[in-house]
């Protein structure tokens, strides 16, 4: 009870400290939200929407991806980072950088997956009525994405879940280095370790409160869709 | 003198035990060529052929000037969108009826015509529809407005495989008289593969029976229907299964 009345307190103050752990949170989760939506809804439309020789390969290789460890992608990245790692001349390991790179590598493949999925689902017929039409492929690949737009919604749904909540790989690249890679997830590990449980539950809260708050506008910018009445 | 569309010479398309073969036809524009035949006999894969979907295994196909051969069947876009097909099974956007019939127009880039739009609705009966879902329509509904959005364009080739096979007289009249009108104004070729003879009589300039992926017969409809010339076509129109 006494860490939650001090995790209240701590919320209703304007702590710099805390304020910029929130900052950090939401710059690397925003920029590796981006770039996985960006890789990983072309790439699940791609694999919904086509046949290639390959292709159970490569949905094993994006379902193995689903389930991996976060823990040993943030080992991966770390090992590549490093200073005698293959990219360790770009000098991104404790920085934001690797932060957004590991967490870009752990939601690609779970929106690429659960965008598949959803794009699967559209009616073929559909697609091929829409090419009759003169819809080139793109094209018909945009409206097979907006058919499916509800699946895609929870996709980037599970990798927004998926990254925000991260810790693993956050603290193996970032480092939990304070004012520069230390987010939201680290800094409630670090309170804890400390005995500041206080402060490590009011992170929590704010954790909590912002994933409540970015999916619920997520579903309001669907909403029409998502509870549409047949 | 007609205006050819498309100019066919020994086109074959096979699949494991079935091959379609046109040897030699010429199809015009303003032209409505009715194709009739059992399930199987090749037509849908003829109509895939000409809406540039498939390629052939052998033959040619000259569209207006285009040449087009196996290993060079893919037309440019400008004359692929001059083609459409109107399927059996419309598949609608899950939008409303409007974005639907407007999605040729938007994808085309195209300004959106609304007196030429509100038309082709009212020709069509939908008027009332615009705002309504397409998952709410009707299966008659929905083909009306699926042969909306591919008239909205208005392509040089109108392809319609079996469009009313599934729809109540009063829908099939609309259509029929939509199509026929559209065909008088615009000068179209188009091709209408469907299981109703009498339909076929009614709507089509020239007609063609096909089985098991050959051509039976062609002949221009007082012909075929009066005077067949193919004993096949006379058991076909008598309602013998000649198949």
């Amino acid at each position: 009870m006494e860490g939650l009345s001090e995790s209240m307190q701590l919320l209703l103050e304007v702590d710099p400290y805390v304020y910029n752990i929130i900052g950090v949170s939401l710059r690397v989760t925003g920029m590796a939200l981006l770039f996985s939506t960006l890789i990983g809804i072309p790439l699940g439309t791609l694999l919904g929407l086509t046949n290639f020789r390959g292709k159970p390969v490569v949905t094993a290789l994006l379902y193995t991806g689903m389930g991996f460890p976060p823990v040993v992608i943030g080992l991966f990245v770390f090992i590549m980072f490093s200073s005698v790692g293959p990219m360790g001349h770009l000098g991104w390991l404790y920085n934001i950088e690797a932060i957004i790179t590991a967490q870009t590598i752990i939601a690609f493949p779970l929106i690429a997956g659960f965008t598949m999925a959803a794009v699967m689902q559209v009616d073929r017929n559909l697609i091929k009525q829409l090419q009759a039409l003169g819809a080139t492929k793109l094209q018909a690949a945009w409206s097979a994405i907006k058919e499916a737009r509800v699946g895609v919604l929870v996709a980037i749904i599970a990798g927004f879940g998926g990254i925000i909540s991260e810790v693993g790989a956050v603290m193996l690249v970032g480092g939990n280095i304070e004012g520069k890679t230390r987010v939201l997830t680290t800094a409630i590990v670090l309170e804890t370790r400390q005995g500041n449980f206080g402060v490590a539950i009011a992170f929590g809260l704010i954790l909590l409160a912002i994933t409540f708050l970015a999916n619920l506008s997520m579903i309001y910018l669907q909403k029409k869709h998502l509870f549409e009445q047949n | 003198m007609r205006e050819k569309s498309f100019q066919i010479e020994g086109l074959q398309k096979k699949y494991s035990g079935f091959a379609l073969k046109i040897d030699r036809l010429n199809l015009y524009q303003g032209e409505i060529f009715c194709l009739l035949g059992p399930s199987g006999a090749g037509k849908t894969t003829f109509l895939r052929l000409l809406n540039f979907l498939e390629e052939p295994d052998e033959g040619e196909v000259v569209y207006h000037g285009y040449r087009f051969f196996p290993g060079n069947y893919t037309p440019p876009l400008k004359v692929m969108r001059g083609i459409t097909t109107v399927f059996q099974r419309p598949a609608l956007l899950k939008e409303n009826v409007w974005n639907n019939i407007t999605y040729p127009l938007k994808i085309r880039k195209q300004k959106i015509n609304q007196n030429g739009i509100l038309d082709i609705v009212e020709e069509l009966g939908i008027k009332d529809l615009l705002k309504q879902k397409s998952n709410t329509l009707s299966g008659g509904e929905a083909q009306r407005v699926a042969l909306a959005r591919a008239l909205v364009f208005k392509p040089r080739v109108l392809l319609l495989d079996e469009p009313t096979a599934n729809l109540d007289p009063h829908n099939i009249k609309i259509i029929e008289n939509m199509v026929t009108k559209y065909a008088e104004e615009e000068k179209p070729a188009v091709v209408w593969i469907t299981h109703n003879h009498f339909q076929s009589k009614r709507v089509g300039h020239r007609i063609c029976l096909m089985e098991d992926g050959d051509i039976i017969e062609i002949n221009d409809n007082d012909t075929f229907f009066n005077r067949p010339e193919q004993p096949k076509t006379r058991a076909f129109l008598s309602g013998e299964m000649f198949y």
